[in-house]
């Protein structure tokens, strides 16, 4: 099969959306591109036709959603805007962290784990609030860092972080989950 | 209008005829088909303006199959035989039923998915649901007055694979082309989004009879976009029943009951609960076969004070479902009651409390899914009028994973993602020389594979014989858009495809679904071979109309060498279609098929380009 010869098919995330190559992206543009591509390739407005057309409204659709949930969350998107740029942010293997950021990480962990004891949802929803923020800033850095000064060192240490950040939030979540219940 | 109007070799029929699609609603308690005529959704009622078809199914001694209102009257004279809440079985265990033990049934003892023995032999919940399913088909065929092309059945949002697919499987059985597997919620948003011309945040909070769903729908710009969905596949008004019984078994001080009078209590709780809605109390009254008499008084003090945690339990899901859309109570626009359960006025009390606002309660809430089902089924079916150009996306309620080492789950596809999807893993041997792996694939948000669902257990077969740690086997999961999983497999260094034996945990597998045809095909009264002929001749119809329409509209894309390719195979088609030999029809659709493989690719790619078309890059950078 040609199908995934096809050039637009198999261009990169941005291409495939026809959105410039940068970190900070307008997610309310890149929304309503992915809504006017599914609105042509998704599975229903095939239903009716051949099933070589419905197979392939489904890989349209598939590849459609990859890329939308690639860049609409600045963290993925700079994942894979670095990974584009030759930059692997080795997730996996380079786990060295400034010691503040550590220590204010786990200073969080803890309070976290002592809200969700006693039980204490303001707290926690608090924490929730607090982290939203700081990552907020963090996406502000990791767009300086990979549009303007294209410092892709540490960008890629913006995303290790960002890692961190995102997994203390779900805990915070699974706490909050855990108290309400 | 008849849908069969078949036109003589080499004329097609008109490329616009209106094609006949049901939505249906395939409830716990009760079941519902629903058309659009003349652009309103309706749904359609039996011979005796019913519009609803309970649930039940009666397996009499006689080989006579009751379904609905007859086979309810029959319930409390021949419980064992009399099916009711299937859905509550549909991909479930034994383990996984609750209040198995006050349930009138003979269940086989057998690992996957239930089965019951009847009078009328094993009957497994796809068998049961299946003829619910064909009711309605009649019911559909004689209001419309020609055979269905295809049907959208609703399921619970929250249901998973084996449920899904379990439902699918029921509706080959019966018959019915499945054009989609909608969300019951998701369905609802839509007969109530495109009714009011809502925009904005909506919750849809569906209590049915046996399932509870919460979703969270961004509606805008005719985009129906699901952001979050949860729920409990087994909590229900049937629960609320059980609580009222279980309190007129201890008020009562009766003992353990037959399963006669565990039916009678049943139904009076039911009644009991139906008559608080409108009113302070119900009173409860039964003479048992044991000569013993119930006569007691309900009050809504009482049933609010039994039922208060069935409440609350539905609001756990509602929270984890907002969180996982990252919003809050406050950003919901409005919130849609769907369900019977939902005229419960505690239910309406907490909800309104949650969400600090009135619930929309001005649809039905019986009807409001089988309509909504509708007005996608005359969509997805190609009835395509003006106006009629919305988009759903919706997502998967579950996360699907993997069994590692240890018994631990790693996650493949998250909950909440949009679907179709897919998602790629590589794993490699373990020993030198390995030709076989086993892959388990389960469902659900737990780190222990012991606490999720085991969906399936795949066997790769052939892998080239290499070192350990050597082979690269790609195997992708692809969820598509009813929500369904497939796995394929491939060796990456060889490009060998692996085969991929599939045993379904609580499923049936394919050999069982074509067993049970055959079987069905052998007792029904019409001829199973003209049958199979009349399906091949709508599915050819259907698809020299879609390539004719291709072709009217981009035949630009076809060089004069593939055009004459695709008219050739186009003209076999129709010549044989018309015959009796249902293979010539078969291989001829076949042929058509990977004829406009290509070009179905480039018409793809070019509506893809049209979409983008006028939005550069430029306009951007500024």
């Amino acid at each position: 099969m040609t199908i995934f010869d096809l050039e637009h098919f198999s261009r990169d995330h941005f291409a495939l959306f026809d959105l410039p190559r940068r970190q900070a992206l307008d997610e309310l543009e890149l929304e309503r591109r992915y809504r006017d591509i599914q609105a042509q390739v998704h599975p229903d407005k095939h239903a009716h036709l051949a099933d070589a057309d419905k197979r392939l409204a489904m890989q349209w659709a598939t590849r459609v959603n990859e890329a939308y949930l690639a860049l609409k969350s600045p963290l993925k998107r700079a994942e894979y805007l670095l990974g584009l740029l030759g930059h692997d942010p080795q997730i996996e293997r380079n786990t060295a962290m400034p010691t503040e950021f550590l220590m204010h990480q786990m200073e969080l962990r803890e309070a976290v784990a002592e809200a969700r004891a006693g039980g204490d949802i303001d707290a926690l929803d608090h924490m929730h609030r607090k982290m939203k923020k700081e990552m907020a800033g963090q996406h502000q850095a990791l767009a300086r860092a990979l549009d303007e000064t294209m410092d892709y060192a540490h960008g890629a240490e913006v995303v290790r972080q960002l890692m961190f950040q995102e997994k203390l939030l779900h805990e915070i979540d699974e706490a909050l989950q855990a108290v309400e219940a | 209008m008849a849908l069969l109007q078949l036109s003589e070799p080499g004329q097609s029929a008109a490329p616009h005829e209106h094609r006949l699609a049901v939505g249906i609603d395939l409830g716990t308690t009760n079941s519902l088909v629903a058309t659009v005529r003349s652009g309103i959704s309706v749904v359609l009622s039996d011979e005796l303006g019913r519009p609803l078809l309970p649930s039940v199914v009666h397996y009499a001694a006689e080989g006579v199959v009751d379904v609905g209102y007859e086979a309810q009257a029959r319930q409390s004279i021949d419980p064992r035989n009399t099916v009711v809440s299937v859905k509550r079985f549909m991909g479930r265990g034994r383990a996984d039923i609750a209040h198995i033990e006050s349930m009138p049934y003979d269940f086989e003892d057998s690992p996957g998915m239930v089965k019951l023995r009847t009078a009328q032999g094993v009957k497994s919940p796809v068998e049961i649901s299946a003829d619910i399913l064909k009711n309605l088909r009649t019911r559909a065929e004689a209001a419309l007055g020609g055979q269905l092309t295809g049907a959208v059945i609703t399921v619970p949002a929250y249901f998973d694979d084996a449920q899904r697919q379990a439902t699918k499987d029921a509706a080959r059985l019966a018959g019915i082309n499945v054009l989609r597997l909608l969300n019951e919620p998701t369905a609802a948003a839509i007969a109530y989004g495109l009714d009011n011309g809502a925009e904005g945040i909506y919750a849809v909070y569906d209590l049915g009879g046996g399932t509870f769903d919460i979703s969270i729908l961004k509606l805008s710009k005719g985009v129906f976009q699901v952001l979050a969905t949860g729920g409990d596949s087994a909590l229900g008004g049937d629960d609320f029943d059980h609580r009222v019984f279980c309190w007129v078994i201890e008020q009562a001080k009766l003992s353990p009951v037959s399963p006669h009078d565990a039916r009678l209590l049943q139904t009076r709780a039911r009644e009991a609960k139906e008559h608080l809605t409108q009113h302070g109390e119900a009173p409860i009254t039964a003479k048992l076969s044991t000569g013993e008499f119930v006569d007691l008084t309900l009050t809504s003090e009482i049933f609010n004070e039994i039922s208060k945690t069935l409440v609350q339990k539905t609001l756990g899901p509602t929270r984890k479902a907002l969180r996982d859309a990252g919003l809050s109570p406050a950003d919901v626009k409005g919130v849609v009651m769907v369900g019977g359960a939902t005229r419960m006025p505690q239910i309406q009390k907490a909800v309104g409390e949650y969400f600090g606002q009135e619930p929309l309660n001005n649809l039905d809430p019986d009807k409001v899914v089988a309509l909504g089902a509708a007005i996608q089924a005359n969509l997805l079916a190609g009835n395509r009028a003006a106006g009629d150009d919305w988009l759903l996306l919706d997502v998967i309620p579950l996360s699907l994973g993997i069994e590692t080492m240890g018994g631990l789950t790693e996650k493949i596809i998250p909950r909440n993602s949009t679907i179709p999807v897919a998602r790629a893993q590589e794993f490699t041997t373990f020993k030198d020389g390995q030709a076989a792996m086993a892959l388990h694939v389960v469902q659900g948000e737990r780190e222990l594979v012991s606490d999720c669902r085991s969906l399936a257990r795949f066997e790769l077969r052939g892998i080239p014989p290499m070192v350990a740690g050597a082979a690269r086997i790609r195997v992708t999961f692809q969820v598509d858009a009813d929500g369904l999983l497939s796995v394929t497999a491939r060796e990456q260094t060889t490009g060998h495809e692996a085969r991929i034996e599939v045993k379904p945990s609580y499923g049936l597998t394919d050999d069982e679904v074509a067993a049970m045809l055959k079987d069905g095909f052998s007792h029904a009264s019409d001829d199973a071979f003209r049958r199979a002929l009349r399906e091949a001749q709508v599915e050819a119809q259907r698809l020299i109309e879609a390539v004719q329409s291709a072709l009217k509209e981009d035949a630009q894309l076809l060089s004069t060498l593939e055009r004459a390719h695709v008219d050739a195979c186009l003209g076999k088609l129709q010549a044989v279609m018309m015959g009796d030999n249902r293979r010539a029809i078969d291989d001829a659709m076949d042929n058509l098929n990977k004829a406009t493989a290509e070009f179905a690719a480039r018409r793809m790619n070019q509506s893809v380009q049209r979409a983008l078309a006028g939005k550069k890059v430029s306009e951007l950078e500024s």
